[in-house]
């Protein structure tokens, strides 16, 4: 579907700051196209993550969250080498996942 | 004697039940709170959350900048160092859709999120904290939108 997302994600201590840029067109629903009608609403709804498979994270999006979303957390005793995954579902139902490295 | 049958219905109704009151712990509550994210006002979308009035606490710390050159990509952050700490939100309050995010805040993360977010105009904008005890606190700034042009 979309392009991949980038996924960053630091150690340093036992934590690990995570940034993840994904490609999404987030439309509010609000806006009209040329012809005058209006652009139907296609948003992520809820993204989650995961350190070496456990769920870690987890929040909920509207529409007002801009285009190809950039979003940053912290997560807790995190370390070189482990694997952080995120997931993203949208509101017609598309979902995408994808993995990095701690580095 | 009640049957097996019977005792699970109730139990199920009363679990939805409690669901919609925003009883239950987390994970019972995955399904997206679409009510909130329709809420025009702070005080509707605390409403919708099922949570407390907001009050002001120099506890939580928004980071926003004070113009944005580009209302499409404005990027702000919600944190707090308050310990149980259950949920952070933010909020543009003057955008059609007011509530922009939630973040769930478990032992694993830090209560410090940040995202970027579309403003349609100049606005305040809030970040949340929702505690475990039910309080809500939140801190708040005011963010200039300049529509083109070179800022200022």
């Amino acid at each position: 579907m979309a392009d991949p997302m980038r996924i960053r994600a630091q150690a340093s201590g036992d934590k690990a700051v995570v940034r993840v840029l994904m490609s999404h067109e987030m439309e509010t629903g609000q806006r009209k196209d040329a012809a005058g009608k209006t652009i139907a609403a296609w948003y992520i709804q809820e993204v989650t993550a995961q350190l070496n498979g456990h769920p870690v994270f987890s929040a909920q999006w509207g529409p007002s969250v801009a285009k190809n979303p950039l979003l940053q957390f912290t997560v807790k005793s995190a370390k070189a080498g482990d694997k952080i995954a995120i997931t993203w579902l949208d509101n017609r139902g598309d979902k995408r996942s994808d993995e990095a490295t701690v580095t | 004697m009640p049957t097996r049958r019977h005792l699970l219905a109730h139990s199920t109704q009363l679990a939805a039940l409690l669901a919609g009151w925003g009883l239950l712990p987390l994970p019972a509550q995955a399904a997206y709170n679409a009510a909130a994210f329709d809420a025009k006002t702070l005080a509707e979308v605390a409403k919708a959350l099922g949570v407390a009035a907001p009050t002001e606490s120099k506890e939580v710390q928004i980071t926003a900048p004070d113009i944005a050159e580009n209302g499409a990509v404005v990027p702000v952050g919600a944190a707090t160092a308050l310990a149980g700490v259950k949920r952070m939100a933010l909020l543009v309050e003057k955008n059609p859709s007011a509530l922009s995010a939630v973040f769930d805040v478990s032992d694993a993360v830090e209560a410090n999120f940040s995202i970027r977010v579309k403003m349609s105009q100049s606005s305040n904008v809030y970040a949340l904290a929702l505690m475990a005890d039910g309080r809500v606190l939140y801190a708040v700034k005011e963010v200039k939108v300049t529509l083109g042009g070179c800022g200022g």
